[in-house]
């Protein structure tokens, strides 16, 4: 297996350039995660609670924009950040910034569909109780958030999952330049183009390792805080 | 903690558009061949240049095609590219200030070891491309409007084929770069034209061996043009102006001479030519 040679052997040398691909990759992939809660969780929240004019054909079009393919994304930022198009003074393009644009783009939707399930079943269950305590919708609509807060932390890995598979979108607009947008996925697709196959594929299984790490330690967090608040 | 970790998830947001929004920016962006960048030509000489002018280049190493695209939208400073034609039509229309010439090398044309085209008897590129079209063996094209692929396009034309009759029977467009063209050429015992840096650098041939190799017509000549700074007005022209007269001066074209893999010379510089 010269794959996991090279997997071994990166992870056993582990310089530099690995490294800052590696935290670039997490800051990136975190940031844009944060900006999708930001806005992915309130939408997906009132959405799920809130009965309005077109809210099934919202349900759908966010369902839908779980599959916005990433290259389309990916060119949509382009155009709207180069030097000829509308925000092209910001000097964006080619820059991590460019890149959690775009991958705040492709997660939102992930996030805002999966809470707006998460919420709206729990809003099901309590509805009446809530109610019967006079609660404010914006009460509801928090108590519900807190309550689904361990479900919610898969609709957060889903995202997370989703950023940090993606390479189509941070290829275009971060265009893979070398200790400045270089991630793992552009990395691992620019070692294949040089026909290095076992140290593509040993980047490969780094970021499985990396991936199966935060998921581990969502997962804890997620039984620890589920342990205390049994306790309470 | 996590306060040092927000702040540091905000440095991810912020960097970039602080120094790049209030002042100009300090790099320059080179839109490059994936020949350049994968050979690892680039990551040898940049840094010389680097180190030598403080200037940091960031490389987008993307087809002629797209690299020309790039710089008609003002995304790319500089570019260092090989389709001649298409690069005077880009200097002519006012995309870009000038042209020189910086190095050159050669395609060649690689396939199967078992050769089932005897191409490899071929008396020129343009004999081997009609060998391949009578035998009907399989042949990649990248198909994707980059400088290996209108040099191959034009192999096609001198040898009196038009390829695209036969697309998606023994002529298949991968629509790749040429690292990619070549893992699926390698896979699939195809044939195909690919330039000799990223040949002699790519390092899953398999069984593919070099069959054609010489003729005149696989002349390769790259050059580097200057983006128009009259239509980007914020680009740092000054900056790229460095990069293309250490590039075309002895200093670059010493640093190219010098690029070496297992001891063969890849490119060879040829700045002295340029006329202007």
């Amino acid at each position: 297996m010269p794959e996991l040679t090279a997997a071994l052997q990166l992870i056993a040398t582990f310089d530099g350039d690995l490294l800052a691909i590696i935290l670039l990759s997490l800051q990136v992939n975190l940031t844009a995660l944060a900006f999708a809660l930001v806005f992915g969780l309130p939408l997906g929240a009132v959405v799920g609670l809130y009965a309005f004019p077109g809210r099934r054909l919202v349900i759908v079009t966010l369902n839908a924009l779980m599959g916005l393919p990433p290259v389309v994304v990916g060119l949509v930022v382009y155009l709207l950040l180069s030097r000829s198009g509308p925000f092209g003074v910001l000097g964006l393009l080619f820059t991590p910034t460019a890149m959690i644009i775009a991958q705040t783009i492709l997660v939102t939707p992930i996030i805002a569909a999966l809470s707006r399930q998460v919420v709206a079943d729990l809003w099901a269950e309590y509805d009446e109780q809530l109610r019967s305590l006079g609660a404010s919708s914006w009460q509801s609509m928090t108590t519900l958030l807190w309550d689904a807060r361990f479900s919610l932390v898969t609709t957060l890995l889903a995202g997370f999952g989703r950023a940090s598979a993606e390479v189509g979108a941070v290829m275009i607009v971060g265009g893979n330049i070398d200790r400045v947008t270089r991630v793992m996925t552009t990395a691992i697709a620019l070692e294949t183009s040089k026909g290095n196959l076992s140290l593509a594929l040993g980047l490969g299984i780094v970021l499985l390792l990396i991936t199966f790490i935060v998921n581990a330690a969502a997962f804890g967090v997620r039984e620890a805080a589920a342990r205390r608040a049994a306790l309470i | 903690m996590v306060r040092a970790f927000i702040r540091w998830l905000a440095l991810g947001l912020l960097i970039s558009p602080v120094t790049a929004s209030l002042a100009q920016p300090q790099h320059i962006i080179l839109a490059s061949t994936t020949s350049t960048e994968n050979s690892g030509l680039l990551s040898d000489i940049l840094p010389q240049f680097t180190a030598a002018t403080g200037i940091p280049i960031h490389v987008v190493a993307v087809g002629t095609g797209a690299a020309l695209r790039l710089g008609r939208n003002g995304d790319a400073d500089v570019l260092l590219v090989h389709a001649r034609a298409a690069e005077d039509r880009f200097v002519a229309a006012g995309y870009g200030s000038y042209r020189r010439d910086v190095m050159f090398n050669d395609f060649v044309i690689a396939g199967p070891g078992s050769d089932p085209a005897a191409i490899a008897a071929a008396q020129d590129a343009t004999d081997a491309l009609r060998r391949i079209a009578g035998s009907r063996a399989r042949f990649l094209s990248r198909g994707d409007d980059s400088g290996t692929h209108q040099a191959e396009l034009n192999l096609w034309r001198q040898a009196g084929i038009d390829p695209a009759d036969h697309a998606g029977n023994w002529y298949l467009e991968t629509g790749a770069g040429m690292g990619s063209t070549l893992n699926t050429a390698a896979d699939m015992g195809a044939y195909l034209l690919v330039d000799r840096g990223t040949w002699l650098a790519f390092a899953n041939r398999a069984d593919l061996k070099v069959l054609v190799a010489g003729d005149s017509r696989l002349f390769n000549p790259y050059g580097v043009i200057l983006v128009n700074p009259k239509r980007h007005p914020r680009m740092r022209a000054d900056l790229a102006e460095t990069f293309v007269d250490w590039l075309t001066g002895p200093a670059g074209q010493r640093a190219i001479a010098a690029f070496r893999i297992d001891g063969e010379q890849l490119f060879f510089p040829n700045a002295d030519s340029t006329d202007g």
